[in-house]
Parts: C-alpha cells; structure tokens; sequence
C-alpha cells in the first residue's frame, strides 16, 4: 500500500504492506533507530513518537492509519532550538542511566510541555505515566524536565 | 503479524457499504486494543477498515436536549480536554483523562471502547450512568439494550457508531480503583443525580460487563446516604488474577460509599 507522510520535516512516500507497525517503518524502512522498542506490547512507552504534536506508541499503531500526518521522531528534536536543550538538561541533570527509555522519555516530555509552561513535579509524574524506566531513574528524570521549563 | 488489507473510507456510507460487502470486514477505531489483539494473532479479519479519516465521525457538541455529543472517533484526550464536557459532565472528563496513559488516550477512541466493551473499560460504566443513546448508522440504541455481555453488544457486525450521547447530571462522580499496570478498572462506579432526585448508578469491572444496580439507585433515591447502601450490590462478581470476587466486592462497596459522601 502507498504510505505518504512528512517525518521530520521530509516528505516520505513508501510502498509497504497493511501490517507494517509504525515503529517499524520508522526504523527499518527509514533506518531512524532512535526510537527504540522497548516491551513490543503497548506498556513501557520507549517507542513514543510525535504525530501531529501528540505522543503516540509507534509499536501499538499500524503506519497506514497515520499516513498523511505530520510525524516527528527524536532524530528531530537536535534539529530543534528549544528541544535540543531538553537532551542537553537529560545529560547535566543525569535523566537517563542506560539511555533505552530516553528517547520516549523526551518525546513525551514534548507534548507534555507544549501543554504546561512549568509543570510541577506531580504533573510531570502523571503525563509521563505511560514512559517506563528500568533503571528506576525518574527523580532525575522529573528534575531534567523541571530544570528545563524553569531555564527556558 | 500476518498480513491483512487496510481501506480508508472518508464517509460513513462508504465505510457502510466496504464493510456491507463481507461480514469478515472489520472497523478499526484508535487501535489500541485490535493492534495488541492482531500481534496474538486473536483476529482473523482479512480487511480493516480504518476510519481515522471519517471526519464527521470526530468531535464535541451540544444537542438539541441540551446534553452532549461525542462522535464514535473522538479520541479520549479529546474528551478529557474538550471546554464543553468539562464544563457540562466534569466526571465524564475526569473519566477520559484516567483512560490508560497519554499515548493511548491520545489514539483510543470512545466509539472504539464501547464497541470492544471490555469488562473493565470505563466509558461502558458512564453510558449507564448518564442515560446515554447510541446512535449508529442504522438506529439510535440506549445504554442498557447496548451491553449484552462481556465484549458484546447489540451491534450487527456491520453496524457502526457514529455517536454517543450524554444527559446532564446536576452532580456525578466516576471514582475508579485501577489496575496500576494497565489503568484498567479493576472495579469502577459511576455515580450520577438528576433533577428530581432521579439516580443513576454504572458498575464496572466488578462482574463480567458493565451494568446499573437498580436497588441501589432506588435506595438512594429514598435516602442519599451510605447507610442506604444494600447489603448485595451485584450477583455475581469477576475473579482473576488481578483481584478475588471478595476483594472486588469490597472494593465496589467502599467506592460506593466514596462516591455518595463527596456528593453529598
């Protein structure tokens, strides 16, 4: 089936067969390994991308039914001006220990911050209910988010 | 996952008249419980039919009762969101942004939920609770002909949702005690009054679908106080590996009484 869309800002057109998950697309097809799949079950959010501004789980959805949207992975965000510096307070705040669950910790940050100028932890813990980090490290992940909004 | 073929109709009568012509077609809404379902390879449909791109499927208006409407495809961030559902049914808001996490309420839709109704979702607890009509392409259904059973409704496989609506209550409350792995209710109630001191209760994921309990409402009506609370709420109660039929009984009884001092 003819799958169109514009990730990261490129307009991507590909043949590809109804079954295709979108996380696969973006990784195979694409070869955007960034976005990780972390359970393959819908659970742990490390394949979290953006599609039209609204994080989705890229493992729990088929490519044809976002064709034609706006897409954009964590390759994108070093492109950005403002995101870049979320990666940058991730790394001075110590936001990631293996760094496997990071780029779906970061894309939902996105949408989350879109939303709220300066979350509070308590809104922070509750947008990124659906990002599961192994290594346990979400005190340092909630105070990257933290520094981030209040730095800005 | 095996291999399938996907349309993409724009109309409702055109997604109708694809799914007419083979009753294996099947709709696909948000996806979030069909996709999980097609990698366990628990579904063998040849055809999805997607209606992401029927757009009079999607959004929030007022009708002419003065309740809501939601289209089939509006998605639970939109309702959890939506200025007209929080100003008119806060609880059912409330509802929508409790639905598992971000990401799936970004894509999980209520007609898909209501469609699948699973034994533990939540909007099938609200349909009950805020005298709510399905309207599909072919009829208009209320909230109590709809729920048949667990993961049944009174839908013809080729009939679809097109929306839902909602009475406004003059308080309500949905209070849910989640699984907090997968934010399913491992027992929910929602809880509504009505002008004229009319109550309307919606149970769910305490027995194998999501029913009212008739006795309590009545009990309430007479008397709004936990001391009216009977002593059996339901027949029967689920048993799984997430809680006993003792434990839900518990539960239920105890988010009851919540509901009935906050709104008190």
């Amino acid at each position: 089936m003819k799958f169109k869309a514009e990730i990261n800002g490129q307009h991507v057109e590909l043949d590809i067969s109804a079954n295709t998950l979108l996380v696969d697309l973006i990784r195979d097809n694409l070869h955007l390994t960034g976005t990780h799949v972390g359970c393959d079950s819908s659970q742990c959010g490390a394949c979290t991308i953006l599609v039209e501004d609204q994080s989705i789980k890229s493992c729990n959805v088929l490519a044809m039914q976002v064709s034609g949207k706006k897409i954009k992975t964590i390759e994108y965000v070093e492109t950005d001006a403002k995101y870049s510096k979320l990666q940058t307070s991730f790394n001075q705040h110590h936001g990631l220990q293996c760094g496997f669950c990071t780029p779906g910790m970061i894309m939902g940050s996105i949408e989350l911050l879109e939303k709220f100028n300066y979350p509070d932890e308590n809104t922070i813990r509750e947008q990124l209910d659906g990002n599961i980090c192994r290594c346990t490290g979400y005190q340092n992940i909630v105070k990257s988010i933290k520094k981030f909004s209040e730095e800005l | 996952m095996r291999n399938f073929n996907i349309t993409k109709p724009d109309s409702i009568n055109q997604a109708f008249e694809i799914s007419k012509s083979d009753d294996s077609n099947q709709y696909l809404a948000g996806g979030q419980t069909l996709i999980p379902t097609l990698k366990f390879d628990l579904n063998d449909s040849n055809n999805f039919i997607d209606l992401s791109s029927v757009k009079e499927l999607n959004g929030v208006c007022e009708d002419s009762n003065n309740g809501i409407v939601i289209g089939a495809m509006t998605s639970h961030a939109h309702v959890a969101a939506s200025s007209l559902v929080l100003d008119r049914i806060p609880s059912l808001a409330d509802l929508a942004s409790n639905i598992g996490d971000r990401m799936v309420r970004n894509m999980g839709t209520i007609g898909g939920s209501l469609a699948n109704n699973d034994p533990s979702a939540d909007y099938p607890a609200s349909i009950l609770a805020l005298d709510s009509k399905i309207k599909t392409n072919l009829r208009e259904i209320t909230s109590t002909e709809f729920i048949t059973g667990m993961y049944e409704t009174c839908l013809d496989p080729n009939e679809l949702i097109q929306s839902v609506s909602f009475q406004i209550p003059e308080k309500s409350i949905y209070l849910k005690f989640k699984n907090p792995a997968s934010r399913y209710a491992i027992v929910g109630f929602y809880l509504s009054v009505f002008k004229n001191n009319k109550i309307l209760t919606g149970l769910t994921g305490a027995s194998s679908y999501a029913q009212r309990c008739l006795p309590l409402e009545k009990a309430l009506e007479n008397n709004f106080d936990i001391s009216s609370v009977p002593d059996k709420i339901l027949d029967d109660y689920l048993s799984d590996l997430h809680a006993s039929s003792e434990y839900r009984e518990h539960i239920l009884k105890t988010l009851i009484k919540r509901a009935i001092l906050k709104l008190s």
